[in-house]
C-alpha cells in the first residue's frame, strides 16, 4: 500500500518491467532477508548464501550486458533495487552496491574484451564476489595520496602496499585495486589492476568491527610482493585514478538510492509504530509534534528520491552526472541520517533497543555520509563545479 | 507434457479491506494486487514438472485487464504463455470452473494445477468443479506430487496427518503450502515475460449457481482477556488456547 502512494506522488513514471523488478526484490527482501536481519547484524555474519541467491536471480550483474552474463539494465533499475534492499537491510544493500557498482562495473567499463570475458560472467552471476580497493590507511578522501606501488619487473607487476576498509575484502575472489605505477606523475601515475585471493602475496586481514553495516564484510587487504601478470592492468597505465573517479561517480547514485531506501524504511517503521503506541490516551501520531517529524521525513525522502532518479535517468541517457550525482548523494545521505534519528525519537526508549528495526537504521546510516566520498568531499565537488560555471 | 496452471489476481494479504458503497466490491483505492499465494505453489510445481519432462506450461487466469500483471508474474517465473479469460466483477465459482475447463480442454492439458483456494473469495471449489466438468481425476490440498508416466502419486494434507493417494492422468491438482518453495522470478525471466504471448478471450462462463448479494466486514474483534498474572493461570491459558482459540 505504501508502494502505491509512493508511486502516485512520484513524478518519474516507472515502466511495467521496472515495477516488476522492484516488486520482486521487495518480495525477496521482505520474505527472505527481513527475518534474518538482526541475526546477521549481531553475529556480523556476511550473508554469502543470500548474495549467491541474488546472483542467480540476476541482481549481482545489474549493469552488465547480457553477453557477459549480466542483466543488461540501467541505473534507474539499479537504484530501485538498492532502494528496496535498503528498506529492509542496508548492509546487504551496501554489499550488492559495492559488488555491482564498484568492482564489477570497473571491470566492465575499463576492461578489454579478454578481461571482460574472463571475469564478468562469474561476477555478474554472483558465483564470484568482487571487491574494489582504493582507500588506504593513510589515504581516504585524498585518495591520490595512496602508497601502494606496482613496479614492472620482467613481464609482471610487483605490487606492495595495503588497502583499508575494503568491502568484501575477506570474501572476494576477484578485486580491482589501485596502485602507483609512476610516483612523479601524481594522479596520472596511478593504475588499476585485477587482483584476487588466488595470487601469492595477496591477503585479507583485520575484519573491521563496525558501528553499523555489520553484515557487510569490511577488511584490510595486504600485498606483499604480489606478482600480477602484465595482462591484469586495466586500461592504460596512468589512467587508474580517472577510472576510479568515474566508477565513484556512478557509485554515488547507488549510495543515494541506499539512503532513500533506508530513510523510507525508517519512515515506514515510524508510521506503523506511531499509529500503535498510545500515550495520554491517544495514539502518538495524533500529536502534532510527532506528525511534523513524519511530514519532514516524507518531504525529505521525496526530494532525495527526485535527485537520485534525476541522476539515474541522466546516467542512463548518457548525460554527464558529475554535477547531479554528488548532490543526490549528499542530500539523500544527510536526510537519511536525520530520518533515522527522528525514527528512534518517535520510538522513544523502544527505539533504543534492538527489538525494533530503527536502532539498526540509526547505526547503519552513518556510513552513508562517509563512504564513497564523505559529505565534505561531496560539498567540495559541488562547490568546485559551481566555481567552474 | 502439456500443463495448465490456473491463477488468480487477488488483493495483497496486508490490504485493509473497505467495502464499496454498492456492497458488491471492495474499495480499490490503495489496494495492490498480487498473484494468489497458493497459485505460486501450483506454478512452481508445473515448472518443476516441465524441467523434468519437457513440455509447455500455459497460465490461465479469469479476470479483468489487470489480471495480466499476475499472468506476467507467472510468465516471469518461467511459464511459456498466458491466456486471459475476460470476466467482469464477481463470478460464481462453478460457472468460472466451466470457463477454465473449456480453455483447458481446447488446450489439451493433461495436468492441471491451481492453488487450493483463492485468498479473495476463499471458496476452495474451483479445482474440484473443473475436474468434474472435465472428467479428470482430482487431488486437493496437495503437499507432495510424483508423476511417473501416467501414474500420479500425491500426498494430501488432512487433519493431523497426510493421506497418500494414487490416480492417473489426466488430473487436476490443487496446491497447498508445503508442496514446494516457489522460486522468485529472475531479472532475465522478467525481461523475457514481456515477449511471451498472452491470448485474450471472453470467458465462456457456465450457468450461474450463486450470486453475490452483499459483502460485509466481520464484526470487530473481542478485546483481549487477562486470565491471571502468575503461573497458576497457565493451565487455564493452555485450555483456552486449545479449546477456544484452537491454535495448539
Ligand atoms: C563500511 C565501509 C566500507 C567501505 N568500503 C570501501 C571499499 O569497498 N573500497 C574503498 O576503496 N574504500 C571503502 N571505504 C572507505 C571510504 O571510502 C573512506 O572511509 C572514505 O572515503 C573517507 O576516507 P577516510 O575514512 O580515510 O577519512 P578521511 O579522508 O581521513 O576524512 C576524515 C574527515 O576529514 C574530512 N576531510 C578530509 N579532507 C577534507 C577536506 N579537504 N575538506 C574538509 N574536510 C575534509 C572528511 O570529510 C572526514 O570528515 C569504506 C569505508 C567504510 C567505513
Amino acid at each position: 500500500m505504501i508502494e502505491e502512494s509512493v508511486e502516485s506522488r512520484f513524478i518519474i513514471g516507472f515502466t511495467e518491467e521496472q515495477k516488476v523488478i522492484r516488486d520482486t526484490i521487495k518480495d525477496y527482501a521482505d520474505h527472505v532477508i527481513r527475518p534474518k536481519v538482526m541475526e546477521f547484524d549481531e553475529a556480523q555474519e556476511f550473508p554469502l548464501a543470500i548474495l549467491k541467491e541474488l546472483g542467480e536471480m540476476g541482481f549481482m550483474g545489474i549493469l552488465i550486458p547480457e553477453q557477459y552474463g549480466g542483466s543488461g539494465l540501467g541505473y534507474v533499475e539499479y537504484a530501485l533495487i538498492i532502494e528496496e534492499l535498503a528498506k529492509v537491510d542496508p548492509s546487504i544493500a551496501l554489499s550488492v552496491a559495492a559488488h555491482n557498482g564498484l568492482c564489477t562495473n570497473h571491470l566492465y567499463l575499463f576492461g578489454n574484451e579478454e578481461q571482460r570475458e574472463k571475469y564478468l560472467p562469474d561476477l555478474a552471476s554472483g558465483r564470484v564476489i568482487g571487491a574494489w580497493g582504493l582507500t588506504e590507511p593513510f589515504s581516504g578522501s585524498d585518495a591520490a595520496a595512496m602508497k601502494t606501488t606496482a613496479v614492472k619487473e620482467s613481464g609482471a607487476w610487483m605490487v606492495n602496499g595495503s588497502k583499508n576498509f575494503i568491502t568484501h575484502g575477506t570474501y572476494a575472489d576477484t578485486s580491482v585495486i589501485l596502485a602507483i605505477t609512476n610516483k612523479e606523475k601524481g594522479k596520472k601515475g596511478i593504475s588499476a589492476f585485477i587482483a584476487g585471493r588466488n595470487y601469492d602475496g595477496y591477503s585479507a586481514s583485520k575484519k573491521e568491527n563496525k558501528l553499523g553495516m555489520r553484515a557487510s564484510d569490511t577488511a584490510q587487504l595486504s600485498f606483499m610482493n604480489l606478482r600480477l601478470p602484465e595482462e591484469n592492468l586495466l586500461g592504460n597505465e596512468g589512467e587508474g585514478f580517472i577510472q576510479a573517479m568515474k566508477v565513484l561517480e556512478g557509485g554515488r547514485i547507488s549510495i543515494a538510492a541506499l539512503s532513500c531506501g533506508l530513510a523510507q524504511g525508517a519512515l515506514d517503521a515510524s508510521l506503523k509504530y506511531s499509529s500503535e503506541r498510545v500515550q495520554f490516551g491517544k495514539s502518538i501520531n495524533s500529536f502534532q509534534g510527532i506528525q511534523f517529524k513524519l511530514a519532514d521525513m516524507e518531504t525529505n525522502i521525496n526530494a532525495a528520491r527526485l535527485l537520485t532518479y534525476q541522476a539515474a535517468v541522466a546516467k542512463d541517457n548518457g548525460q554527464p552526472i558529475h554535477d547531479i550525482a554528488p548532490k543526490a548523494k549528499l542530500f539523500a545521505s544527510e536526510i537519511a541520517e536525520k530520518a533515522a534519528s527522528e525514527a528512534v525519537q518517535i520510538f522513544g526508549g523502544y527505539g533504543f533497543t534492538k527489538d525494533y528495526p530503527v536502532e539498526k537504521f540509526y547505526r547503519d546510516v552513518k556510513l552513508l555520509t562517509i563512504g564513497e566520498g564523505t559529505s565534505e568531499v561531496q560539498r567540495i565537488v559541488i562547490a568546485r563545479n559551481l566555481a567552474q560555471e | 507434457m502439456n500443463i495448465a496452471v490456473c491463477v488468480s489476481h487477488v488483493p495483497d494479504t496486508t490490504t485493509k479491506i473497505r467495502i464499496a458503497a454498492d456492497k458488491q466490491n471492495i474499495e480499490q483505492q490503495g489496494v495492490s494486487y498480487i498473484l494468489n499465494p497458493y497459485d505460486e505453489f501450483a506454478i512452481e510445481e508445473a515448472l518443476k514438472l516441465k524441467e523434468k519432462n519437457g513440455g509447455e506450461v500455459v497460465v490461465i487466469s479469469a479476470g479483468g485487464e489487470t489480471s495480466k500483471e499476475t499472468i506476467r508474474k507467472a510468465l516471469a517465473m518461467g511459464a511459456d504463455r498466458g491466456v486471459l479469460l475476460k470476466t467482469n466483477g464477481f463470478v460464481d465459482s462453478i460457472s468460472l470452473a466451466k470457463a477454465l475447463a473449456e480453455e483447458i480442454k481446447s488446450n489439451g492439458s493433461e495436468i492441471v494445477l491451481m492453488g487450493k483456494q483463492s485468498i479473495d473469495y476463499d471458496n476452495s471449489i474451483t479445482a474440484q468443479a473443473a475436474a468434474e466438468i472435465l472428467g479428470y481425476g482430482c487431488v486437493t490440498v496437495c503437499v507432495d506430487l510424483k508423476i511417473d508416466g501416467t501414474k500420479v502419486i500425491a500426498e494430501r494434507e488432512i487433519e493431523g496427518g497426510r493421506e497418500v493417494v494414487e490416480t492417473s492422468l489426466p488430473v487436476v491438482i490443487s496446491a497447498q503450502k508445503g508442496l514446494n518453495n516457489p522460486r522468485y522470478p529472475a531479472i532475465k525471466g522478467i525481461m523475457e515475460a514481456k515477449r511471451k504471448p498472452i491470448a485474450e478471450k471472453d470467458a465462456a462462463l457456465g450457468k450461474v449457481h450463486t450470486v453475490l448479494s452483499e459483502l460485509k466486514l466481520p464484526s470487530a474483534k473481542n478485546p483481549g482477556r487477562i486470565i491471571g498474572t502468575d503461573s497458576s493461570a497457565v493451565p487455564e491459558l493452555v485450555r483456552l488456547l486449545r479449546e477456544e482459540a484452537k491454535v495448539i
